[in-house]
């Protein structure tokens, strides 16, 4: 299905056709061979089905179906979900009310966008209710599902009752909203910061599911790197806190990067080569490294200087954040296209068309 | 209800397509494009959400005991690919809706009135069968022609099949006979017929089965495939410890920095 066709589409004439059939003929007699499929000269190789070559080496497996919603959403979940842990544990230690409540506003802000890009994600977005037929332990997308779902609840009911506590002041339902919610906010948040690892990991593309230990992880650090960025951009440059934070996810990554970087086997190749291995590569330095620097700087400097570092920090761990996420979805795309990794066919030249 | 299977033998194939017409009339499934692929006569390539029977040509070089040809013509054998119908199904345990149901005669169904799309039975089918129509959204694949079984008739493509290669009936009876064919195909001297029904994989079987001569791979079917289901655990503890690490490390961070004030 995914094999090139460039030649005469549908509805064609047959002078396009013919006039096809010389062009390529044409380009035969220059370059002694031709890249397009379906015709082919005398004399060239055939293409043959083999132990070497696969079934003409077109691809076992299906490439991702998931639109450009997904790793969004892969970004959007990860920050929220790790900004309303931190939002309880601050709350729950007594840290800077401001801080709270920031972290509950990305979370809750999480909470409305990310159902929106998964329903929009779906084929059929108008059935996205049937989701909530059934729950399956043994598919991580069901348990997604209902993470996400009690996720959004929590978040935005614990926003919701802080703002009406704010305006119109305390009372006990309130007061009982916004500590249920809290509490429930933290426990779905921590699973929902980083399942999306555990969804794409356990899948048959041999790129993700070769990473299935390490993903969940990954894309934990990840989301901790976005939402300790934002706070951080949304004015919170003196909290110690965010800068441990901050400091522990950039070191994660930089330990991911090492992680992928130092293995060696074909199937990682998604991640190490092509317009997928630099966007991986670009990723990790702009979530691991860079960061990583630019905190220690702000630590040895003092004042504006150590603010404007951290800020560029932040904004630094989001931009890698959201990059890593796209890249690792266009690395399964990659690794779904290899059609020598589910055959297990070891030799990387073998077909040279 | 007994469990019932398909046992597909390329070596009474002979690639009329008999199987892929008769899928597509019965089930109404649409065309996929009139091209050319320049890959012998095979212009479907894979399965797919409009490909539920797809006839494979694997030309191979001039090898004697190959569709008989004279040593200068290039050797083939055909075989019709199906969904494999797994004992243990990626697609069906990773489907969120319930879509995706095992039915009373084994096979694997996919229910178009209750699939909203989402694309994940796609990345897990470790046979790469299950695909979403772009234009419909929903994704589809071989039903095992559940509707005419529960009507006692034989599925379509079996029915179709001019040479027996695609065979219908009871899985273990199939299976017998599959083996069978092969220690009879091996009697003959063609030795390199093997049975492929990934039994010793986490698959642990397909309702699907297929004889092959040569290797599978030039078969595109996986030697080792796996139910994703495999990497569930190793996910879900490295998940774990990251959630661990989150709470420990906020609780830290926080605590500490409460202490320095």
């Amino acid at each position: 299905m995914s094999t090139q066709r460039q030649i005469p589409k549908e509805g064609a004439s047959d002078l396009d056709r013919e006039q096809r059939l010389v062009q390529l003929r044409a380009q035969a007699e220059l370059r002694g061979k031709v890249t397009a499929a379906g015709i082919r000269p005398a004399g060239a190789p055939f293409p043959v089905a083999s132990p070497e070559t696969g079934y003409y080496g077109i691809p076992l497996l299906k490439q991702p179906s998931w639109t450009w919603e997904v790793p969004l959403y892969f970004f959007v979940g990860g920050a929220a979900g790790a900004a309303a842990v931190m939002g309880a544990i601050a709350s729950y230690t007594g840290a800077d009310p401001k801080l709270v409540r920031d972290a509950r506003w990305i979370a809750a802000a999480g909470a409305v966008i990310s159902p929106a890009l998964l329903v929009a994600d779906l084929g059929r977005p108008e059935r996205f209710l049937a989701m909530m037929r059934v729950f399956k332990p043994r598919s991580p997308m069901s348990i997604g599902v209902w993470t996400l779902l009690g996720f959004s609840g929590a978040a935005a009911a614990t926003a919701f009752a802080e703002f009406v506590r704010e305006r119109y002041g305390p009372s006990l339902p309130v007061r009982v909203m916004e500590n249920a919610g809290q509490a429930l906010s933290l426990a779905f948040g921590l699973p929902f910061s980083n399942y999306t690892g555990v969804l794409i990991g356990a899948t048959a593309i041999p790129v993700w599911n070769q990473n299935a230990g390490d993903l969940p992880i990954h894309f934990g650090a990840s989301g901790v790197g976005a939402a300790v960025g934002l706070l951080e951009l949304m004015g919170h440059q003196k909290s110690r806190a965010l800068q441990t934070l901050g400091l522990g996810a950039a070191l994660f990554e930089c330990w991911e990067g090492w992680r992928i970087e130092s293995r060696q086997s074909a199937g990682l190749d998604p991640l190490k080569h092509g317009a997928s291995g630099w966007m991986v590569r670009a990723g990790g330095v702009l979530s691991g490294p860079l960061p990583l620097a630019l905190r220690a700087l702000s630590l040895a400097s003092g004042g504006d200087r150590s603010r404007t570092f951290r800020r560029w920090a932040g904004i630094s761990a989001l931009a890698g954040s959201l990059i890593t996420r796209v890249a690792w979805v266009q690395a399964g795309h990659a690794s779904a296209r290899d059609w020598r990794q589910p055959l297990g066919i070891e030799d990387q030249d073998s077909l040279t068309q | 209800m007994s469990v019932t299977a398909f046992l597909t033998d390329s070596t009474l194939c002979i690639g009329c397509k008999a199987c892929e017409v008769a899928c597509k009339e019965w089930n109404g499934v649409a065309e996929d494009g009139f091209n050319w692929s320049g890959f012998s006569y095979d212009n479907t390539g894979a399965l797919g959400a409009s490909t539920w029977r797809h006839v494979k040509f694997v030309e191979h070089a001039p090898e004697a005991g190959f569709g008989g040809n004279a040593a200068e013509v290039n050797s083939w054998t055909f075989s019709s690919d199906v969904c494999k119908h797994c004992e243990h199904a990626g697609c069906l345990e990773a489907c969120p809706t319930g879509a995706l149901v095992r039915t009373e005669f084994g096979g694997v169904f996919l229910q178009p009135d209750v699939c909203n799309g989402c694309g994940y039975c796609v990345v897990t089918c470790p046979f790469g069968v299950v695909a979403r129509n772009e234009e419909d959204g929903r994704a589809f694949k071989c039903t095992f022609c559940y509707d005419r079984q529960k009507a006692g008739l034989v599925p379509a493509c079996a029915k179709a099949c001019p040479t027996e290669s695609i065979q219908f009936g009871e899985l273990g009876h199939l299976q017998q006979k599959a083996r069978v064919r092969v220690r009879d195909l091996h009697e003959r001297g063609m030795n390199d017929a093997e049975l492929y029904d990934a039994s010793g994989s986490s698959v642990g079987g397909t309702h699907a089965m297929f004889i092959v001569r040569g290797d599978v791979r030039s078969y595109n079917l996986p030697p080792k495939p796996e139910v994703p289901t495999v990497y569930l655990k190793k996910a879900w503890g490295a998940s774990a410890l990251a959630a661990g690490v989150l709470l420990a490390g906020s609780l830290l961070a926080f605590l500490m920095e409460r202490r320095s004030e």
